[in-house]
């Protein structure tokens, strides 16, 4: 098993609490991981992207390499398209629809969504939508990760222990309503694929 | 199953706590941060009451580890690679001294230019000083050299060098921890005259650390962290120096690689490794993250020897940092492109945040600046040096920390009057004052601007060790206090900040503006923990 993840996002969006709940739900499953995040000057609302690698077998390299990874997951339609050089030959695409505007030359996001649908495998989401039915806004990071779960190769199960853990200080209602939004997210790109 | 899955940095923080550590001294630098941020919140250091508070710069967080180390204890010094510039005097005149407790000296380099103002090798460092310098290929590596990296110290006598670059200190695997071992007790120098570097005495160090070179090269080709693997294709031989050693094995899943390697994670250069695959193999390709060191050291200077490829030759680009796709061109392998990246991709560049209060000096600076010609503004290195690009473009430079206090004396030495500088809180602290004092002993006419946010938020919003005492350093200094001015930053206050600025930049003599307001960054997060 080996499923190779590009996360992006912009800095601040919080794209490492969906790392850290997969990266839970991995440890649980006895899998190995690498996973190599941005730090520093770009988390300043620069574009940032975190390298994630689950496998049973050892894994060397903590990056990527080119034209493999087997999921790009973004919850930045544009940063969606940033890394598309990683992506494999079969691989999918899962990203959010809401763009995060800190630009002045933000492209026009009709042309960005066009190049998204032109790709043979991939699920563009409206997270803050459902996380908002859902309860809250800021669960649309577990939204994303419930769409992109069904082309990561761990159990959902396994997934879904994760947030336990992740959010349990949290409180049992904030554990709920991220689980809500995991399978939210799951049932949409199911039928949606 | 490996229970930790650590960063780098933290597998670095940890070792260190479990290796007997009793101090860790730094500042803050990106991708070094979080070694000290790891150890200020991990439980066994808080039991163990190990030092953790920032220092106010590399240089005096070294010398106060030497300290440590004079007295017996376990000590680490850490810091980004070029904190390793500003500590390079206490550095190099370490390996003189030697140490007593062990003393490691963790520095992380940044390739590529993540977050720096340029991608030097630490290694040459380790070099110059002629210390070991160890540098590992994974978390676990890093953790272990750590854990050990004390006794190593203490065996060699002098300060080690680990060296890390910004992938594996951002990037996370899991560790196992080895033994939690005690602190060392309080024990004085054997040698009373150990620390004193007068001629005579440092003469006969010096013969000392040159003599133990020989030692430290036993114990490089004797580590566990390098080896020699064997190949079977030997038209080709790789030498796979720390991290660089993952993107060759990549390609190569467990023990499938044809051709002979030698791993290179402890320096000086296992020479005996080296020498043989030299012996054996038709060329050699080189595999370093950074500078093309080694590379260098085995081509030689009229390069008749064994063919060396790597970053000199153009096998690899010559700058920024390795990763897979390019160790797989430079064995010739085709990998799938992958997508073409379309056109509509903009860049995102950092930009300052909304509501910062370095945005309201700006604007305030620029328009009383509006009477003057441009390029009077030479800056300093932190989160208002985004006030370079758009909309603020106010400032001309960007050099080290400090710098732009002694530029703007020197810019203004040369009748560029007025002259102004921008620097933050920290950055005043960490190498300002002293610059300062030389503008107020020769009255120059320059105008200091510290935008003090009350924090290193660059770095993620440390303690700055300024923090409530801005004034009364100036002062001290021999600043006039009626040309010191602190003002919160605000949008309200826009057309007072302007006068301000205006009068000040008239002010012939050193005058010193304090924009005032905490990192909106920080208060959030103090908001969030209450
Ligand atoms: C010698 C050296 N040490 C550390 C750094 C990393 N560094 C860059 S900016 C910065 C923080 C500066 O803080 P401050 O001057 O208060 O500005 P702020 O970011 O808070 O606006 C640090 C630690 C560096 N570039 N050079």
């Amino acid at each position: 098993m080996k499923s190779d993840i590009i996360l992006a996002g912009v800095g601040g969006q919080g794209i490492l609490s969906i790392a850290t709940v997969l990266g839970e739900a991995a440890l649980a499953d006895n899998l190995l991981i690498k996973q190599a995040e941005t730090h520093g000057m770009s988390q300043r609302g620069g574009a940032v992207y975190s390298h994630m690698r689950i496998s049973d077998q050892p894994i060397a390299s903590d990056l990527i390499p080119g034209g493999s990874a087997d999921l790009i997951l973004a919850v930045e339609p544009m940063e969606s398209l940033r890394y598309l050089s990683y992506l494999s030959e079969t691989g999918y695409l899962v990203t959010n629809v809401t763009p995060f505007v800190n630009i002045p030359n933000y492209p026009d996001i009709k042309s960005v969504m066009d190049e998204i649908h032109k790709l043979p495998r991939h699920i563009a989401i409206d997270a803050e939508a459902i996380a908002k039915e859902v309860g809250s806004s800021r669960a649309s990071n577990m939204v994303m990760l419930g769409a992109a779960s069904p082309f990561i190769d761990i159990e959902f199960s396994r997934i879904e222990e994760g947030i336990r853990t992740i959010f349990a200080r949290k409180g049992e209602e904030v554990v709920q309503l991220n689980l809500e939004a995991l399978r939210r997210g799951r049932a949409f790109a199911e039928e949606n694929r | 199953m490996q229970k930790h899955l650590f960063l780098g940095v933290e597998a670095i923080g940890q070792g260190a706590i479990d290796g007997g550590m009793s101090g860790v001294y730094a500042y803050p630098g990106t991708p070094s941060t979080e070694i000290t941020e790891f150890i200020q919140e991990n439980p066994l250091a808080k039991e163990r009451n190990i030092h953790h508070a920032w220092s106010s710069n590399e240089k005096t967080a070294m010398e106060t580890a030497l300290g440590m180390s004079y007295a017996g204890k376990r000590a680490m010094a850490c810091m980004k690679h070029v904190g390793l510039n500003v500590a390079a005097d206490v550095f190099l005149n370490a390996a003189m001294t030697g140490i007593n407790g062990g003393l490691l000296v963790a520095v992380a380099d940044d390739p590529s230019m993540h977050s720096s103002q340029n991608e030097q090798d630490s290694r040459f460092y380790g070099k110059f000083a002629m210390v070991p310098v160890l540098e590992p290929s994974s978390q676990q590596e890093a953790y272990d050299m750590v854990h050990d990296g004390f006794a190593l110290s203490e065996l060699t006598k002098v300060p080690v060098m680990l060296r890390i670059t910004t992938r594996l200190a951002h990037s996370r695997s899991g560790v196992d921890r080895g033994e939690v071992l005690p602190e060392n007790p309080l024990v004085m120098p054997s040698d009373p005259r150990q620390f004193i570097l007068l001629p005579a005495i440092a003469r006969r160090k010096y013969k000392v650390l040159l003599s133990n070179q020989a030692l430290f090269l036993k114990l490089s080709e004797e580590s566990i962290y390098n080896r020699y693997e064997e190949g079977t294709d030997k038209s080709l031989g790789i030498v796979a120096c720390g991290i660089a050693y993952n993107y060759l094995m990549e390609h190569f899943p467990v023990g499938s690689c044809p051709y002979p390697v030698v791993k290179v994670s402890q320096y000086p250069i296992p020479e005996k490794y080296i020498k043989r695959l030299d012996r054996e193999c038709d060329e050699l390709l080189i595999l370093e993250e950074g500078a093309p060191m080694v590379e260098e050291m085995l081509k030689g200077f009229f390069a008749n020897g064994t063919p060396v490829k790597g970053r000199l030759d153009g096998t690899l680009p010559r700058d920024g940092e390795l990763n897979p796709d390019l160790v797989a061109k430079a064995l010739g392998k085709e990998l799938f492109a992958g997508f073409d990246i379309p056109e509509v991709v903009t860049n995102r560049p950092p930009a300052l945040c909304q509501g910062c209060g370095h945005q309201d000096a700006y604007l305030a600076m620029n328009e009383a600046l509006a009477d003057y010609s441009k390029g009077r503004v030479f800056s300093d290195i932190g989160c208002y040096t985004l006030g370079a690009l758009p909309p603020y473009e106010t400032i001309y430079s960007c050099v080290d920390m400090g710098a732009s206090i002694t530029m703007a004396k020197g810019a203004a030495d040369a009748g560029l009057i007025p002259s102004v500088a921008m620097i933050g809180d920290s950055t005043f602290a960490h190498s300002g004052i002293t610059g300062l004092l030389d503008a107020v002993n020769e009255k120059s006419s320059i105008t200091v601007v510290i935008s003090d946010n009350e924090s290193v938020s660059m770095t993620g919003g440390q303690d700055s060790s300024a923090f409530g005492k801005i004034e009364s350093i100036c002062i001290g200094l021999g600043v006039d206090p009626a040309h010191i001015h602190a003002i919160v930053p605000l949008r309200k206050n826009h057309d007072e900040m302007v006068r301000l600025f205006r009068q000040e930049f008239a002010y012939e003599g050193v005058s010193v503006i304090i924009p005032r307001r905490e990192c909106i960054q920080r208060a959030a997060r103090r908001k969030r923990n209450k």
